[in-house]
Protein backbone atom coordinates (compact mmCIF):
# COMPACT_ATOMS: atom_id res chain seq x y z
CA UNK A 1 0.00 0.00 0.00
CA UNK A 2 2.82 2.30 1.03
CA UNK A 3 4.49 1.27 -1.89
CA UNK A 4 1.41 2.13 -4.52
CA UNK A 5 0.98 5.75 -2.46
CA UNK A 6 4.80 6.49 -3.19
CA UNK A 7 5.09 5.24 -6.64
CA UNK A 8 1.95 7.56 -7.72
CA UNK A 9 3.07 10.34 -5.31
CA UNK A 10 6.36 10.27 -7.10
CA UNK A 11 4.60 10.25 -10.41
CA UNK A 12 3.09 14.16 -9.67
CA UNK A 13 5.66 15.27 -7.92
CA UNK A 14 7.75 13.89 -11.60
CA UNK A 15 4.91 16.20 -13.71
CA UNK A 16 5.27 19.52 -11.06
CA UNK A 17 8.75 18.93 -11.63
CA UNK A 18 8.54 19.85 -15.47
CA UNK A 19 7.69 23.24 -14.19
CA UNK A 20 9.85 24.25 -12.00
CA UNK A 21 9.39 27.81 -12.41
CA UNK A 22 5.58 27.35 -11.76
CA UNK A 23 6.30 24.54 -8.57
CA UNK A 24 8.72 26.96 -7.02
CA UNK A 25 6.20 30.25 -7.27
CA UNK A 26 3.17 27.55 -5.96
CA UNK A 27 6.03 26.88 -2.80
CA UNK A 28 6.39 30.45 -2.02
CA UNK A 29 3.07 30.89 -2.83
CA UNK A 30 1.69 28.42 0.02
CA UNK A 31 3.62 29.68 2.70
CA UNK A 32 2.85 33.13 2.27
CA UNK A 33 -0.69 31.86 2.55
CA UNK A 34 0.24 30.58 6.10
CA UNK A 35 2.48 33.45 6.88
CA UNK A 36 -1.02 35.24 6.98
CA UNK A 37 -1.94 33.57 10.44
CA UNK A 38 1.49 34.72 11.98
CA UNK A 39 0.43 38.08 10.76
CA UNK A 40 -2.45 38.42 12.38
CA UNK A 41 -1.31 36.31 15.35
CA UNK A 42 1.37 39.39 15.08
CA UNK A 43 -1.51 41.92 15.29
CA UNK A 44 -3.18 40.74 18.10
CA UNK A 45 0.23 40.31 20.02
CA UNK A 46 0.70 43.96 19.18
CA UNK A 47 -2.62 44.86 20.99
CA UNK A 48 -2.02 42.62 24.05
CA UNK A 49 0.23 40.79 25.81
CA UNK A 50 -1.71 37.33 26.55
CA UNK A 51 -4.34 36.01 24.75
CA UNK A 52 -6.86 33.84 27.17
CA UNK A 53 -4.00 33.50 29.51
CA UNK A 54 -1.15 32.40 26.87
CA UNK A 55 1.81 34.73 25.81
CA UNK A 56 3.12 35.65 22.03
CA UNK A 57 5.84 32.75 22.23
CA UNK A 58 3.37 29.58 23.49
CA UNK A 59 0.09 30.79 20.66
CA UNK A 60 3.84 30.09 18.39
CA UNK A 61 4.48 27.01 19.34
CA UNK A 62 0.73 25.82 19.70
CA UNK A 63 0.34 27.69 16.65
CA UNK A 64 3.29 25.60 14.50
CA UNK A 65 2.62 22.26 16.06
CA UNK A 66 -0.91 22.10 14.78
CA UNK A 67 -0.19 23.53 11.69
CA UNK A 68 2.61 21.56 11.00
CA UNK A 69 0.74 18.33 11.36
CA UNK A 70 -2.42 19.86 8.93
CA UNK A 71 0.36 20.85 6.50
CA UNK A 72 1.98 17.08 6.21
CA UNK A 73 -1.61 15.54 6.40
CA UNK A 74 -2.91 18.27 3.88
CA UNK A 75 0.00 17.53 1.45
CA UNK A 76 -0.20 13.75 1.80
CA UNK A 77 -4.09 12.97 2.10
CA UNK A 78 -5.69 16.50 1.21
CA UNK A 79 -6.50 14.97 -2.23
CA UNK A 80 -9.40 12.81 -0.76
CA UNK A 81 -11.68 15.90 -0.62
CA UNK A 82 -11.70 15.54 -4.17
CA UNK A 83 -13.45 12.16 -4.08
CA UNK A 84 -17.05 13.80 -4.93
CA UNK A 85 -15.24 15.18 -8.17
CA UNK A 86 -14.22 11.66 -8.85
CA UNK A 87 -17.85 10.32 -7.94
CA UNK A 88 -19.39 12.99 -10.19
CA UNK A 89 -17.21 12.51 -13.68
CA UNK A 90 -16.85 8.45 -12.72
CA UNK A 91 -13.39 8.29 -12.61
CA UNK A 92 -13.80 7.06 -8.96
CA UNK A 93 -15.51 3.36 -10.59
CA UNK A 94 -12.02 3.24 -12.63
CA UNK A 95 -9.71 3.20 -9.08
CA UNK A 96 -12.39 0.69 -8.02
CA UNK A 97 -11.16 -1.76 -10.92
CA UNK A 98 -7.97 -1.54 -10.24
CA UNK A 99 -5.95 -3.70 -8.06
CA UNK A 100 -4.80 -0.95 -6.11
CA UNK A 101 -6.53 0.27 -2.36
CA UNK A 102 -9.07 2.98 -3.93
CA UNK A 103 -8.11 5.16 -0.62
CA UNK A 104 -4.66 5.00 -1.78
CA UNK A 105 -5.56 6.26 -5.51
CA UNK A 106 -7.85 8.85 -4.36
CA UNK A 107 -5.03 10.05 -1.73
CA UNK A 108 -2.48 10.66 -4.22
CA UNK A 109 -4.45 11.59 -7.22
CA UNK A 110 -2.84 15.10 -8.15
CA UNK A 111 -0.71 14.67 -5.46
CA UNK A 112 0.28 18.19 -5.23
CA UNK A 113 4.44 18.64 -3.51
CA UNK A 114 4.28 22.46 -3.60
CA UNK A 115 2.28 21.94 -0.62
CA UNK A 116 5.29 21.23 1.48
CA UNK A 117 5.77 25.67 1.31
CA UNK A 118 2.65 25.81 3.57
CA UNK A 119 4.78 22.51 5.77
CA UNK A 120 7.86 24.86 5.79
CA UNK A 121 6.76 27.85 7.16
CA UNK A 122 4.68 25.96 10.16
CA UNK A 123 7.39 24.09 10.97
CA UNK A 124 9.83 27.59 11.13
CA UNK A 125 7.24 29.00 13.34
CA UNK A 126 7.16 25.85 15.89
CA UNK A 127 10.69 25.96 15.88
CA UNK A 128 10.93 29.85 16.62
CA UNK A 129 8.46 28.76 19.64
CA UNK A 130 10.13 26.33 20.78
CA UNK A 131 13.38 28.15 20.92
CA UNK A 132 12.10 30.88 22.51
CA UNK A 133 10.58 28.52 25.37
CA UNK A 134 13.10 26.86 27.32
CA UNK A 135 11.13 23.53 27.48
CA UNK A 136 13.00 20.83 29.78
CA UNK A 137 14.44 17.57 28.05
CA UNK A 138 12.19 15.27 30.02
CA UNK A 139 9.23 16.81 27.92
CA UNK A 140 10.52 18.27 24.59
CA UNK A 141 10.43 14.27 23.28
CA UNK A 142 6.57 15.09 23.53
CA UNK A 143 6.85 17.51 20.42
CA UNK A 144 7.59 14.74 17.76
CA UNK A 145 4.90 12.51 19.20
CA UNK A 146 2.21 15.58 19.04
CA UNK A 147 3.18 16.18 15.25
CA UNK A 148 2.60 12.71 14.47
CA UNK A 149 -0.52 12.20 16.57
CA UNK A 150 -1.66 15.20 15.05
CA UNK A 151 -1.18 14.16 11.56
CA UNK A 152 -3.19 10.77 12.39
CA UNK A 153 -6.19 13.23 13.44
CA UNK A 154 -5.76 15.05 10.68
CA UNK A 155 -5.83 12.09 8.01
CA UNK A 156 -8.78 10.92 10.25
CA UNK A 157 -10.42 14.23 9.50
CA UNK A 158 -9.48 14.03 5.65
CA UNK A 159 -10.87 10.66 5.77
CA UNK A 160 -14.45 11.30 7.59
CA UNK A 161 -14.44 13.97 5.15
CA UNK A 162 -13.82 11.81 1.75
CA UNK A 163 -16.68 9.44 3.62
CA UNK A 164 -18.86 12.11 3.97
CA UNK A 165 -19.04 13.16 0.75
CA UNK A 166 -20.13 9.72 -0.46
CA UNK A 167 -23.81 11.30 1.06
CA UNK A 168 -23.22 14.90 0.01
CA UNK A 169 -22.32 14.53 -3.65
CA UNK A 170 -23.24 17.66 -4.33
CA UNK A 171 -21.85 19.79 -1.69
CA UNK A 172 -18.55 18.71 -0.85
CA UNK A 173 -17.52 22.05 1.23
CA UNK A 174 -19.57 20.83 4.05
CA UNK A 175 -16.46 18.52 4.83
CA UNK A 176 -14.08 21.76 4.91
CA UNK A 177 -15.92 22.77 7.73
CA UNK A 178 -14.54 19.79 9.70
CA UNK A 179 -10.87 19.68 8.21
CA UNK A 180 -9.99 23.03 7.24
CA UNK A 181 -11.82 24.35 10.49
CA UNK A 182 -10.45 21.68 12.32
CA UNK A 183 -7.32 23.28 11.61
CA UNK A 184 -8.18 26.69 11.57
CA UNK A 185 -9.55 25.88 15.74
CA UNK A 186 -6.09 24.81 16.93
CA UNK A 187 -4.58 27.76 15.75
CA UNK A 188 -5.14 29.21 18.72
CA UNK A 189 -5.36 28.04 22.34
CA UNK A 190 -8.31 26.82 23.51
CA UNK A 191 -8.56 28.43 26.24
CA UNK A 192 -10.29 31.25 23.95
CA UNK A 193 -13.75 28.62 23.16
CA UNK A 194 -16.54 27.99 25.48
CA UNK A 195 -15.52 25.25 28.20
CA UNK A 196 -18.27 23.46 26.24
CA UNK A 197 -16.61 23.58 23.06
CA UNK A 198 -13.30 22.72 24.76
CA UNK A 199 -14.92 19.29 26.34
CA UNK A 200 -16.98 18.33 23.14
CA UNK A 201 -13.17 18.31 21.33
CA UNK A 202 -11.94 16.19 24.10
CA UNK A 203 -14.11 13.42 24.82
CA UNK A 204 -15.77 13.75 21.15
CA UNK A 205 -14.05 15.09 18.22
CA UNK A 206 -11.05 14.69 19.71
CA UNK A 207 -9.24 17.64 18.66
CA UNK A 208 -7.66 18.73 22.18
CA UNK A 209 -5.32 15.99 21.42
CA UNK A 210 -3.66 17.56 18.21
CA UNK A 211 -1.96 20.18 20.15
CA UNK A 212 -4.01 21.66 23.66
CA UNK A 213 -3.52 19.11 26.08
CA UNK A 214 0.12 17.26 24.86
CA UNK A 215 0.83 21.59 24.44
CA UNK A 216 0.08 21.72 27.95
CA UNK A 217 2.12 18.52 29.23
CA UNK A 218 5.21 20.38 27.04
CA UNK A 219 4.51 23.77 28.67
CA UNK A 220 3.97 22.39 31.78
CA UNK A 221 0.91 24.15 32.34
CA UNK A 222 -2.10 23.30 34.25
CA UNK A 223 -5.55 22.21 32.56
CA UNK A 224 -7.60 25.26 32.46
CA UNK A 225 -10.71 22.45 32.86
CA UNK A 226 -8.96 20.60 35.66
CA UNK A 227 -7.82 17.13 33.50
CA UNK A 228 -4.54 16.04 35.27
CA UNK A 229 -1.63 16.86 33.23
CA UNK A 230 -1.06 13.34 32.05
CA UNK A 231 -4.12 13.29 29.65
CA UNK A 232 -1.97 15.07 27.09
CA UNK A 233 0.06 11.56 27.06
CA UNK A 234 -3.16 10.01 25.50
CA UNK A 235 -2.72 12.04 22.19
CA UNK A 236 -1.35 8.70 20.05
CA UNK A 237 -4.60 6.49 21.68
CA UNK A 238 -6.88 9.66 20.61
CA UNK A 239 -5.45 9.66 16.90
CA UNK A 240 -5.39 6.02 17.06
CA UNK A 241 -9.09 5.62 18.01
CA UNK A 242 -10.27 8.35 15.66
CA UNK A 243 -8.36 6.74 13.30
CA UNK A 244 -10.59 3.63 13.31
CA UNK A 245 -13.37 5.34 13.22
CA UNK A 246 -12.71 7.12 10.27
CA UNK A 247 -11.62 3.90 8.48
CA UNK A 248 -14.73 2.10 9.38
CA UNK A 249 -16.60 5.32 8.12
CA UNK A 250 -14.37 5.13 4.54
CA UNK A 251 -15.50 1.39 4.66
CA UNK A 252 -19.20 1.94 4.41
CA UNK A 253 -18.83 4.59 1.93
CA UNK A 254 -17.16 2.38 -0.41
CA UNK A 255 -19.40 -0.22 -0.18
CA UNK A 256 -22.66 2.02 -0.19
CA UNK A 257 -21.28 3.35 -3.28
CA UNK A 258 -23.10 2.75 -6.55
CA UNK A 259 -21.98 4.17 -9.39
CA UNK A 260 -23.62 6.76 -11.53
CA UNK A 261 -23.67 4.25 -14.81
CA UNK A 262 -22.59 6.84 -17.43
CA UNK B 1 -41.41 38.22 -32.30
CA UNK B 2 -39.72 41.16 -33.39
CA UNK B 3 -35.66 41.74 -32.32
CA UNK B 4 -35.75 45.00 -30.87
CA UNK B 5 -33.78 47.62 -32.98
CA UNK B 6 -30.72 49.97 -31.88
CA UNK B 7 -29.85 51.08 -28.28
CA UNK B 8 -32.89 49.32 -26.59
CA UNK B 9 -31.40 45.86 -27.04
CA UNK B 10 -28.07 46.86 -25.39
CA UNK B 11 -30.17 48.70 -22.71
CA UNK B 12 -31.90 45.33 -21.93
CA UNK B 13 -29.07 43.04 -22.41
CA UNK B 14 -27.32 43.99 -19.26
CA UNK B 15 -30.37 43.54 -16.96
CA UNK B 16 -30.86 39.91 -18.50
CA UNK B 17 -27.10 38.85 -18.39
CA UNK B 18 -27.63 39.51 -14.38
CA UNK B 19 -30.72 37.78 -14.07
CA UNK B 20 -28.60 34.40 -15.95
CA UNK B 21 -26.02 35.33 -13.53
CA UNK B 22 -28.18 34.96 -10.83
CA UNK B 23 -30.34 31.95 -12.16
CA UNK B 24 -26.49 30.09 -12.88
CA UNK B 25 -25.92 29.99 -9.55
CA UNK B 26 -29.58 29.79 -8.16
CA UNK B 27 -29.08 26.36 -9.62
CA UNK B 28 -25.94 25.20 -7.21
CA UNK B 29 -28.05 26.02 -4.22
CA UNK B 30 -26.58 22.95 -2.47
CA UNK B 31 -23.28 24.26 -2.63
CA UNK B 32 -24.09 27.72 -2.06
CA UNK B 33 -25.84 26.30 1.07
CA UNK B 34 -22.66 24.17 2.03
CA UNK B 35 -20.34 27.54 1.73
CA UNK B 36 -22.67 29.55 4.29
CA UNK B 37 -22.47 26.09 6.47
CA UNK B 38 -18.64 27.02 6.19
CA UNK B 39 -18.43 30.48 6.74
CA UNK B 40 -20.70 30.22 9.91
CA UNK B 41 -18.42 27.59 11.21
CA UNK B 42 -15.29 29.43 10.67
CA UNK B 43 -17.24 32.96 11.72
CA UNK B 44 -17.98 30.89 15.14
CA UNK B 45 -14.01 30.02 15.60
CA UNK B 46 -12.95 33.85 14.58
CA UNK B 47 -15.91 35.52 17.48
CA UNK B 48 -14.09 33.31 20.04
CA UNK B 49 -10.80 34.60 19.28
CA UNK B 50 -11.70 37.98 18.65
CA UNK B 51 -13.87 37.94 22.33
CA UNK B 52 -10.96 36.81 24.15
CA UNK B 53 -8.77 39.35 22.34
CA UNK B 54 -11.75 42.62 23.51
CA UNK B 55 -11.71 40.92 26.94
CA UNK B 56 -8.26 41.32 27.27
CA UNK B 57 -8.35 45.36 25.66
CA UNK B 58 -12.24 46.56 25.92
CA UNK B 59 -13.10 49.08 23.05
CA UNK B 60 -10.28 48.24 20.76
CA UNK B 61 -10.41 49.95 17.55
CA UNK B 62 -13.73 51.69 19.06
CA UNK B 63 -15.78 48.64 18.82
CA UNK B 64 -17.01 46.74 22.31
CA UNK B 65 -17.36 43.28 22.31
CA UNK B 66 -20.76 42.87 20.93
CA UNK B 67 -19.28 45.33 18.19
CA UNK B 68 -16.47 42.93 17.52
CA UNK B 69 -18.88 40.36 17.12
CA UNK B 70 -20.86 41.48 14.59
CA UNK B 71 -17.95 42.53 12.68
CA UNK B 72 -16.80 38.76 12.67
CA UNK B 73 -20.11 37.57 11.50
CA UNK B 74 -20.78 40.43 8.96
CA UNK B 75 -17.54 39.50 7.17
CA UNK B 76 -17.71 36.34 7.32
CA UNK B 77 -21.32 36.76 5.65
CA UNK B 78 -19.48 38.68 2.73
CA UNK B 79 -17.07 36.16 1.94
CA UNK B 80 -19.84 34.64 -0.77
CA UNK B 81 -21.29 38.09 -2.10
CA UNK B 82 -17.62 39.85 -2.24
CA UNK B 83 -16.40 36.55 -3.37
CA UNK B 84 -13.23 37.88 -1.04
CA UNK B 85 -11.57 34.00 -1.27
CA UNK B 86 -11.31 35.64 -5.37
CA UNK B 87 -12.67 33.94 -8.54
CA UNK B 88 -16.32 33.84 -9.48
CA UNK B 89 -15.22 35.08 -13.06
CA UNK B 90 -14.81 32.61 -16.12
CA UNK B 91 -12.61 35.07 -17.67
CA UNK B 92 -8.97 33.11 -16.78
CA UNK B 93 -10.53 30.34 -18.15
CA UNK B 94 -11.73 31.92 -21.62
CA UNK B 95 -7.99 33.49 -22.03
CA UNK B 96 -6.37 30.05 -21.30
CA UNK B 97 -8.69 28.63 -23.84
CA UNK B 98 -8.62 31.68 -26.30
CA UNK B 99 -12.75 32.08 -25.89
CA UNK B 100 -11.53 35.17 -25.14
CA UNK B 101 -11.28 36.51 -28.73
CA UNK B 102 -15.00 35.87 -29.50
CA UNK B 103 -16.00 38.15 -26.02
CA UNK B 104 -14.06 41.13 -26.98
CA UNK B 105 -15.40 41.15 -30.95
CA UNK B 106 -19.09 41.11 -29.49
CA UNK B 107 -21.37 44.30 -29.83
CA UNK B 108 -21.04 44.87 -26.22
CA UNK B 109 -18.27 45.89 -23.47
CA UNK B 110 -16.53 42.80 -22.07
CA UNK B 111 -16.26 44.68 -18.95
CA UNK B 112 -19.89 45.63 -18.59
CA UNK B 113 -20.95 42.30 -19.45
CA UNK B 114 -19.13 40.27 -16.89
CA UNK B 115 -20.30 43.07 -13.95
CA UNK B 116 -23.94 42.62 -15.03
CA UNK B 117 -23.38 38.46 -14.43
CA UNK B 118 -21.51 38.91 -11.34
CA UNK B 119 -24.08 40.98 -9.99
CA UNK B 120 -26.77 38.45 -10.53
CA UNK B 121 -24.19 36.35 -8.73
CA UNK B 122 -23.54 39.13 -6.02
CA UNK B 123 -27.39 39.00 -5.08
CA UNK B 124 -27.92 35.48 -4.81
CA UNK B 125 -25.20 34.96 -2.70
CA UNK B 126 -26.16 38.14 -0.91
CA UNK B 127 -29.19 36.22 0.34
CA UNK B 128 -28.07 32.60 0.36
CA UNK B 129 -24.58 33.22 1.72
CA UNK B 130 -24.87 36.23 3.75
CA UNK B 131 -28.30 35.04 5.67
CA UNK B 132 -27.24 31.83 7.58
CA UNK B 133 -24.10 33.27 9.30
CA UNK B 134 -25.67 36.56 10.22
CA UNK B 135 -28.34 34.44 11.70
CA UNK B 136 -26.34 31.88 13.63
CA UNK B 137 -24.03 34.86 14.59
CA UNK B 138 -27.11 36.68 16.20
CA UNK B 139 -28.63 33.42 17.91
CA UNK B 140 -25.53 32.38 19.45
CA UNK B 141 -23.97 35.64 20.76
CA UNK B 142 -26.47 38.39 19.72
CA UNK B 143 -25.26 40.82 17.30
CA UNK B 144 -25.93 44.39 17.28
CA UNK B 145 -28.34 45.84 15.03
CA UNK B 146 -27.01 48.05 11.55
CA UNK B 147 -27.12 51.87 12.75
CA UNK B 148 -27.75 53.21 9.12
CA UNK B 149 -29.48 50.08 6.88
CA UNK B 150 -29.77 51.79 3.74
CA UNK B 151 -26.08 53.41 3.73
CA UNK B 152 -25.51 49.73 4.68
CA UNK B 153 -26.94 48.31 1.95
CA UNK B 154 -25.37 51.07 -0.67
CA UNK B 155 -22.11 50.19 0.95
CA UNK B 156 -22.88 46.61 -0.14
CA UNK B 157 -23.28 47.25 -3.41
CA UNK B 158 -20.59 49.57 -3.39
CA UNK B 159 -18.28 46.78 -1.91
CA UNK B 160 -19.59 44.30 -4.51
CA UNK B 161 -18.61 46.70 -7.40
CA UNK B 162 -15.19 47.35 -6.28
CA UNK B 163 -14.97 43.51 -5.92
CA UNK B 164 -15.86 42.78 -9.08
CA UNK B 165 -13.42 45.79 -10.69
CA UNK B 166 -10.55 44.24 -8.45
CA UNK B 167 -11.15 40.67 -9.71
CA UNK B 168 -11.75 41.93 -13.20
CA UNK B 169 -8.27 43.41 -13.40
CA UNK B 170 -6.80 40.16 -11.91
CA UNK B 171 -8.70 37.65 -14.45
CA UNK B 172 -7.64 40.24 -17.08
CA UNK B 173 -3.89 40.92 -16.15
CA UNK B 174 -3.73 36.45 -17.42
CA UNK B 175 -3.55 37.43 -20.71
CA UNK B 176 -0.46 39.16 -20.21
CA UNK B 177 1.16 36.61 -17.26
CA UNK B 178 -0.58 33.28 -18.60
CA UNK B 179 -0.60 32.09 -14.93
CA UNK B 180 -3.85 32.37 -13.74
CA UNK B 181 -2.88 30.56 -10.28
CA UNK B 182 -0.22 32.52 -9.65
CA UNK B 183 -2.27 35.48 -9.34
CA UNK B 184 -5.46 34.27 -8.30
CA UNK B 185 -3.04 33.01 -4.55
CA UNK B 186 -1.34 37.04 -5.00
CA UNK B 187 -4.95 38.13 -5.34
CA UNK B 188 -6.62 35.80 -2.54
CA UNK B 189 -3.95 36.85 -0.48
CA UNK B 190 -3.38 40.51 -0.57
CA UNK B 191 -7.87 40.52 -0.57
CA UNK B 192 -7.77 38.13 2.69
CA UNK B 193 -5.50 40.08 4.59
CA UNK B 194 -6.34 43.83 3.51
CA UNK B 195 -10.00 43.62 3.90
CA UNK B 196 -10.71 43.08 7.39
CA UNK B 197 -11.34 39.16 6.74
CA UNK B 198 -8.76 38.12 9.04
CA UNK B 199 -8.83 40.73 11.70
CA UNK B 200 -10.71 43.83 11.99
CA UNK B 201 -8.03 47.08 10.03
CA UNK B 202 -9.06 49.31 13.03
CA UNK B 203 -6.72 47.28 15.28
CA UNK B 204 -3.94 46.94 13.08
CA UNK B 205 -0.75 49.04 14.50
CA UNK B 206 0.55 52.53 13.16
CA UNK B 207 1.61 53.49 9.59
CA UNK B 208 0.63 49.78 8.82
CA UNK B 209 -2.61 49.98 9.42
CA UNK B 210 -3.46 53.56 8.01
CA UNK B 211 -2.05 51.85 4.68
CA UNK B 212 -4.04 49.01 5.02
CA UNK B 213 -7.16 51.23 5.90
CA UNK B 214 -6.53 53.55 3.02
CA UNK B 215 -6.20 50.00 0.36
CA UNK B 216 -9.26 49.57 -1.96
CA UNK B 217 -9.35 45.99 -0.26
CA UNK B 218 -10.88 48.00 2.84
CA UNK B 219 -13.78 48.87 0.77
CA UNK B 220 -14.91 45.15 0.14
CA UNK B 221 -14.95 44.24 3.87
CA UNK B 222 -14.16 46.60 6.77
CA UNK B 223 -15.79 50.06 5.77
CA UNK B 224 -19.32 48.00 4.45
CA UNK B 225 -19.25 45.93 8.64
CA UNK B 226 -18.06 50.18 9.79
CA UNK B 227 -21.06 51.44 8.12
CA UNK B 228 -23.04 49.12 9.50
CA UNK B 229 -21.99 49.60 13.01
CA UNK B 230 -21.96 53.40 12.74
CA UNK B 231 -18.28 53.38 13.48
CA UNK B 232 -17.56 55.59 10.41
CA UNK B 233 -19.21 58.45 9.10
CA UNK B 234 -21.66 57.05 5.84
CA UNK B 235 -20.58 59.84 3.44
CA UNK B 236 -17.25 59.53 4.37
CA UNK B 237 -17.31 55.58 3.70
CA UNK B 238 -19.38 55.40 0.77
CA UNK B 239 -17.38 58.28 -1.01
CA UNK B 240 -13.75 56.29 -0.28
CA UNK B 241 -15.69 52.74 -2.14
CA UNK B 242 -17.03 54.75 -4.88
CA UNK B 243 -13.54 56.21 -5.53
CA UNK B 244 -11.66 53.04 -5.45
CA UNK B 245 -14.70 51.50 -7.94
CA UNK B 246 -14.35 54.43 -10.21
CA UNK B 247 -10.36 54.04 -10.13
CA UNK B 248 -10.01 50.37 -10.47
CA UNK B 249 -13.58 49.94 -13.02
CA UNK B 250 -11.24 52.86 -15.28
CA UNK B 251 -8.48 51.08 -14.95
CA UNK B 252 -9.84 47.55 -15.71
CA UNK B 253 -12.14 49.92 -18.74
CA UNK B 254 -7.93 50.56 -19.99
CA UNK B 255 -6.35 46.87 -19.70
CA UNK B 256 -9.70 46.02 -22.04
CA UNK B 257 -8.43 47.87 -24.74
CA UNK B 258 -5.04 47.01 -24.34
CA UNK B 259 -6.17 43.03 -24.08
CA UNK B 260 -8.00 43.78 -27.31
CA UNK B 261 -5.20 45.01 -29.21
CA UNK B 262 -3.22 42.53 -27.55
CA UNK B 263 -5.67 39.67 -29.18
CA UNK B 264 -5.53 41.19 -32.31
CA UNK B 265 -1.55 41.08 -32.54
CA UNK B 266 -1.47 37.83 -31.92
CA UNK B 267 -3.74 36.95 -34.68
CA UNK B 268 -6.52 36.06 -32.40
Amino acid sequence: MIRTYALLAWTWTRAAAQYPVSFALMTAGGAVVGGLDIAAIWVIFANTDRLAGFGLTEVMFLYGASQLAFALADLLFGNLDRISRHIVSGTLDVMLIRPASPFVQVASDRFTPHRIGRSIQAGAVLAVGLSRLDVPLGRVWMVPVMVVSGIVIFTALFTLGGALQFLLTAAPEVANAFTYGGATLTQYPLSVYDPRIVRGLTFGLPLAFVNWQPGLYVLGRPDPLGLPSWTGLLSPAAALALAAVAALAWRAGIRRYRSTGS
Amino acid sequence: MTVIPGHGAAVALYPRLAWYGFRRHATYWAAALAGAFTNTVFGVLRAYVLIALWQARPGLGGYDVAGAVTFTFLTQAFIGPMQLFGGGLDLPERIRTGDVALDLVRPASLQLWCLSEDLGRAVYLFAVRGGPPTLVGALLFGIVAPHAPAAFLLSVALGVLVSFAWRYIVALATCWVMDDRGLAVLSMVLTTFFSGLMLPLSIFPGWFGELSRALPWSAMAQVPADVYLGTADPARALGFQALWAAVLLALGALMTGAARRKVVIQGG
